[in-house]
């Protein structure tokens, strides 16, 4: 308890960091994944490679090169940016392939009728999908996109690595402090669970709430 | 658009001529030549594997033709894109499967299409839905979802949907096929009112009553080809081919 109580400023702020880089990694990733995963279905044969080309190079590399990259090789070759920002654009470019995947498993659920009766309406090929095959494919991947989501949660530990104020490096903290790291560990692995309960509440929400409607 | 467009002088509703069309090696629609006059309903008889599903859905061009051409009101059916699009929304259709939007409720899927594609506000769109499911007979189910109706129900919706584009002709592939014998009374009925008022209309169907009454003509295909092209009560009573009376003894014998 010392441990936690000792340190519960830098604990909170710290998680408090976790929760703002999961936050903003989560919506990135959501956004770039629903649009890889429409390229990947686009009857463009541009789209489709750019999208699988994509999901083959992010989805196949160790999320720790991913940030490295980001962390070190960004800056150098292109233009400063904060560290935190750095995390972020990591984070949602590999989760966003998971994302894409993910979605691109859900389109395949939805029967083909949805979209000829979309597209006989009068709808263009956008339209079919934002309007009619996207909502149905989200809807019945509630489950794993929850998944994925809290994989990227748990992977905002790997952008303590390089120095990014988050609830991973709280050992450290602690341990220079003469606590013990354990005890901290122990800590941190409950801050997470309480914190992934949320999204596993809101995913039982949507999914009872969308049951009739597919 | 002039005021003569009602006439001798008006292009047909539909227009296909010498349309083919392969499945691998199958040769699905063998030359079809075909017009659908202003306000006629010409409904599509044959066995099944016959091709009259094809030709239905070719109309719109969901069925991609190799070649021949398809025309609505004069117009040449244009390559998959915005134009194909444009033109299908005067086209409306009606599937065996109901094909209802799942994620949406009764009142939304017909609203969908007017507001996002013609540009129809929203409470207008509203308001003529209600109407249409009014008429259609669904009104009390407007915020329900389509799992929750019958299949009967669920079918004039679909209707409903498509009238709400007001198109100039309707295509029916095979509306009542999945419905239970005892829903196919109420959707039949929605499809007699629908040609009473004068709507173009081309149904692929197994309902020979729905032919007897509301047909002006019948087309009759077997094998990919149109085989005979004549009215309900002469095919009915004196089919001119041997495929016909074959069919019409199979289907009328049981």
């Amino acid at each position: 308890m010392d441990v936690l109580f000792g340190n519960l400023g830098e604990f909170l702020t710290r998680f408090g960091g976790t929760i703002a880089l999961f936050v903003c990694s989560a919506i990135a990733s959501l956004i770039l994944g629903v649009v890889l995963a429409a390229m990947r279905v686009s009857p463009v044969p541009a789209m489709r490679a750019t999208g699988t080309v994509y999901v083959t190079l992010l989805r196949n590399t160790p999320l720790t090169l991913v940030l490295f990259f980001f962390a070190l090789g960004f800056t150098k070759l292109f233009f400063y940016l904060p560290f935190f920002l750095l995390a972020v654009i990591g984070l949602s470019l590999y989760t966003a392939a998971f994302v894409c995947e993910t979605v691109r498993g859900g389109i395949s659920t939805v029967s083909e009728g949805q979209a000829e009766a979309a597209r006989a309406l009068g709808f263009g090929f956008t339209q079919t999908l934002t309007l009619v095959v996207l909502p149905q494919a989200v809807r019945s991947v509630m489950p794993p996109l929850t998944s994925v989501q809290i994989a990227l949660l748990k992977n905002t530990t790997v952008a303590a690595g390089f120095s990014v104020f988050e609830a991973g490096g709280f050992y450290r903290a602690v341990n220079e402090r003469g606590g013990s790291t354990l005890v901290a560990l122990l800590w941190v692995a409950l801050g997470f669970v309480v914190l992934v309960i949320p999204l596993t509440v809101l995913q039982r929400r949507l999914e009872k709430r969308w049951s009739v409607a597919r | 658009m002039s005021d003569e467009t009602v006439g001798a002088g008006a292009p047909p509703m539909v227009r296909m001529a010498g349309v083919d069309k392969h499945f691998g090696d199958l040769h699905v629609l063998r030359d079809i030549d075909l017009e659908v006059a202003r306000g006629e309903v010409v409904v599509v008889l044959g066995p099944s594997g016959s091709g009259k599903s094809t030709l239905c859905r070719a109309i719109n061009r969901l069925e991609p033709i190799d070649s021949g051409t398809v025309e609505i009101d004069g117009t040449p059916l244009p390559e998959e894109g915005k134009d194909l699009a444009k033109l299908r929304a005067d086209v409306g259709m009606v599937f065996q499967q109901f094909n209802l939007f799942a994620h949406l409720t009764i009142l939304d899927n017909v609203v969908l299409a007017p507001t996002r594609v013609r540009g129809v506000s929203k409470d207008e769109a509203q308001e003529r839905a209600r109407a249409l499911l009014d008429r259609v007979g669904i009104a009390e189910q407007a915020q329900k979802y389509p799992a929750q109706l019958s299949g009967g129900q669920q079918q004039r919706v679909a209707i409903a949907r498509a009238l709400a584009m007001e198109p100039k002709v309707m295509l029916f592939d095979e509306p009542t096929s999945a419905l239970d014998p005892e829903m196919v009374g109420e959707v039949i009925e929605v499809m007699a009112g629908l040609a009473k008022d004068g709507m173009t209309m081309v149904v692929v169907t197994h309902e020979m009553g729905f032919a007897r009454r509301a047909a002006d003509r019948v087309v009759f295909m077997a094998d990919g080809e149109i085989v005979e092209v004549t009215t309900p009560d002469s095919f009915f009573s004196r089919p001119a081919t041997e495929r016909a009376r074959d069919f019409l003894g199979k289907i009328l014998t049981h």
